[in-house]
């Protein structure tokens, strides 16, 4: 049930407001913590799915947007390409999910990444098939922007991936 | 939906977490347990709030016992409690021979001391589902072999 996973992640976020003083620390934490859970939820992500290999970071990005976002929060994100290299995407969500319940930052919290976690999450997961990507939020609704974006971009180039097509 | 997996891993991810940033010892130990149960009691309350947003009112303490082993139960842990015991003083175990958050842990006696770490938010949300429907508890976990557990409530208002 979504709502004891909403629940619980924002006892846990109450919870490091009281430990950390620091906003940066909490975000730091939670980002270290989603990176774990990444780590982990990405081959539970790939013994339910049945995604082919990707050829491309667009590809890529595509299912985490359509199939994993989907599977385990229920939404689907939509994704745009922000270079023309294509290494950097942005996931919009109109929707948060996890933010359910939270109207609005605590006093004083004004930089609380609150979802943070999702970004841990999707850098572990990412670098356990072998992807380093650098992922943050862009936009955050409950810091007053229109809609949450979180920003991905992929660090190593696909050369590899090239060569091993040519033969 | 969230699936079961996402809710494991954050939990477990809890429990690490929690005990990384405190030192050996006993009193540390405590501090910890005591720190996962109150994120369990806040959770537990919200939770009995939406799940008896339209359900009858309970008739007595039994009947809010059953509703936590049956239906709060199945939604938080997609199972029911398999027995429920009560001296009708006030005191009730719930017994689970799977409990969903160790089975992945064990399944006899490896491990068997870090248990309590991995119960203590469960015993958290009871005690925070019982407060809010107005039971004043004292909620503690036992574990003899894995995955069982023994989750006996203490009702304080009796």
């Amino acid at each position: 049930n979504k709502d004891l996973f909403v629940l619980t992640y924002g006892a846990l976020v109450a919870q490091l407001c009281k430990d950390y003083e620091k906003d940066e620390d909490v975000n730091k934490y939670l980002d270290k913590m989603g990176y774990s859970i990444g780590t982990r939820l990405v081959e539970d992500f790939l013994a339910r799915s049945c995604v082919r290999r990707c050829h491309s970071y667009s590809e890529i990005t595509d299912i985490i947007a359509q199939v994993a976002f989907k599977m385990y929060l229920g939404i689907t994100p939509s994704v745009t390409c922000n270079n023309p290299s294509r290494t950097e995407f942005s996931l919009i969500l109109d929707k948060n999910p996890l933010a359910e319940f939270v109207e609005e930052l605590p006093a004083g919290r004004s930089s609380l990444c609150y979802c943070n976690l999702l970004c841990g999450i999707i850098r572990g997961a990412l670098e356990m098939v072998h992807l380093a990507a650098d992922v943050t939020f862009l936009q955050d609704r409950l810091k007053g922007d229109r809609v949450t974006e979180i920003g991905i971009t992929f660090l190593k180039k696909l050369d590899e991936k090239k060569y091993r097509r040519k033969k | 939906m969230a699936d079961e997996a996402l809710f494991l891993l954050l939990h477990n991810e809890m429990v690490s977490g929690v005990y990384k940033s405190a030192e050996q010892g006993e009193v540390e130990n405590g501090r910890c347990i005591t720190k996962l149960e109150n994120m369990g009691f806040r959770v537990g309350q919200g939770l009995i709030e939406r799940f008896t947003k339209d359900t009858a009112r309970f008739k007595d303490e039994l009947d809010i016992m059953k509703f936590i082993c049956k239906d709060f139960w199945t939604t938080v842990f997609k199972k029911q409690i398999d027995n429920l015991r009560t001296n009708h003083q006030g005191i009730y175990v719930l017994q689970d021979n799977k409990f969903r958050l160790l089975t992945q842990m064990s399944a006899g006696k490896q491990y068997l001391e870090h248990a309590s770490k991995y119960l203590a938010f469960t015993c958290g949300l009871i005690r925070g589902g019982l407060s809010n429907l107005g039971i004043k508890s004292i909620v503690t976990a036992e574990v003899s072999s894995m995955p069982a557990c023994k989750l006996n409530s203490h009702f304080l208002n009796v």
